[in-house]
């Protein structure tokens, strides 16, 4: 078996080879998912990059659907237009989250789930694993959803080994 | 049931040598964005193993010829970048998007936010992408990025490297990493190389001279190989 090649930060200047390309709307005026990366201060990050993966309304995983990245802004906000997925292997809708940023040598690995989905949310074998699994439920606003990512600190959001 | 009984098992970052820690003091910019809180291993689901695919249509002729991208070319030493992106078993990753971004041949990026007195190149943006092949190949055409400043500590210098970004088979298998070049005296001075602290994966970062890519009159060959690990393994607790 041959060892992976490490990982390394996407550093500051990622946005000249990720995010020239708008890629953050999967489905034309859908539900709207927006939320900042926060760091262990509180603070904003704004040389981050968020990417998402999620099944389509059927709940199947296409190769040509269901993957976004969004570079955040100066307040560290991402947005998304997408659908929500249907229900996957057992398990309540959810999106796929990874985080890179400056400052992280590996990107952080994340799930959203969605507040409108309480019964199937309380039996999902991930949110009844984890400690804190309010972190990884998006809340809603007028908007759409909201999903705040923090990196560190009070409130640190749910992250999986990747 | 309570929740310790349905409870994930959990992993404590950083125990494996040949990746680098969320927590490296010495980057200065991981302090408060490292997650403190120990890592959850989350079940095999498909919501980790599928991943994206790209079409052919998305990609345009010249994308991974960053010499050919404005009216003239480039300054600096043009070079070939090549290699195969593989799985832990060897074998290929096909039709996988690599996308890569570097500082010019002055070591300047092409970026608001770099303020190093390098001069920028008119004919020069420092970002292409291509998919492998049906062998995990890819390619690359470009030219050698110069080392540039940083404010991370005192006389901080990054060695010349280039950004690179694999999408692979599944999605928790996407690989962002970067790729120096042989003999760089940065490599001991720079925390970002250093944070892998197993030095034979340290080696990974860092391609080689390729005279078989090499092309005469023309073009230096460098090869850099890519293995991509699978996603954590575990089976579902139950």
């Amino acid at each position: 078996m041959a060892d992976p090649t490490p990982s390394q930060t996407v550093g500051p200047y990622f946005s000249i080879g990720l995010t020239r390309r708008p890629t953050n709307e999967l489905v034309a005026d859908g539900v709207r998912i927006a939320g900042r990366v926060v760091d262990g201060a509180g603070d904003p990050v704004p040389d981050s990059v968020v990417e998402i993966w999620q099944a389509d309304e059927d709940g199947a995983y296409r190769q040509e659907f269901g993957w976004g990245r969004c570079g955040c802004d100066a307040d560290g906000r991402y947005s998304f237009s997408t659908c929500k997925p249907g229900a996957v292997d057992g398990q309540a809708p959810h999106l796929t989250v990874l985080v890179f940023a400056r400052g992280l040598l590996k990107p952080v690995l994340t799930r959203m789930y969605f507040p409108d989905e309480e019964e199937a949310n309380a039996q999902d074998p991930v949110l009844r694993g984890v400690a804190d699994p309010s972190s990884l439920v998006a809340t809603r606003t007028d908007e759409g959803l909201e999903f705040d990512i923090r990196l560190q600190g009070e409130g640190e959001t749910v992250f999986f080994a990747v | 049931m309570s929740r310790a009984a349905d409870a994930l098992r959990t992993i404590a970052d950083g125990q494996d040598p040949g990746q680098p820690p969320y927590l490296y003091p010495d980057y200065r910019s991981t302090q408060l964005r490292s997650p403190k809180r120990p890592l959850v291993i989350l079940p095999h689901t498909l919501s980790e193993l599928a991943g994206p695919a790209f079409g052919h249509e998305s990609i345009g002729e010249l994308d991974h010829d960053l010499t050919r991208q404005h009216d003239g070319e480039p300054l600096g030493e043009r070079i070939i970048v090549t290699g195969r992106v593989t799985d832990s078993a060897g074998r290929p990753v096909r039709s996988t998007l690599i996308e890569i971004w570097q500082a010019n041949a002055a070591g300047r990026y092409l970026h608001e936010v770099d303020r190093h007195p390098a001069p920028l190149d008119p004919n020069f943006s420092g970002a292409g992408r291509c998919l492998t092949d049906d062998e995990g190949r890819y390619r690359f055409v470009t030219v050698k990025p110069g080392a540039y400043p940083w404010r991370n500590h005192p006389n901080a210098w990054r060695p010349a490297h280039i950004h690179l970004s694999i999408f692979g088979r599944a999605f928790t298998n996407r690989l962002v990493t970067q790729m120096y070049f042989p003999g760089d005296p940065l490599f001991e001075y720079d925390p970002i190389f250093q944070s892998v602290r197993d030095p034979k994966a340290r080696e990974l970062l860092i391609c080689g001279f390729d005279y078989e890519t090499t092309e005469p009159e023309w073009a230096l060959g460098y090869r850099f190989d890519i293995v991509l690990g699978g996603p954590a393994e575990t089976p579902m607790e139950s």
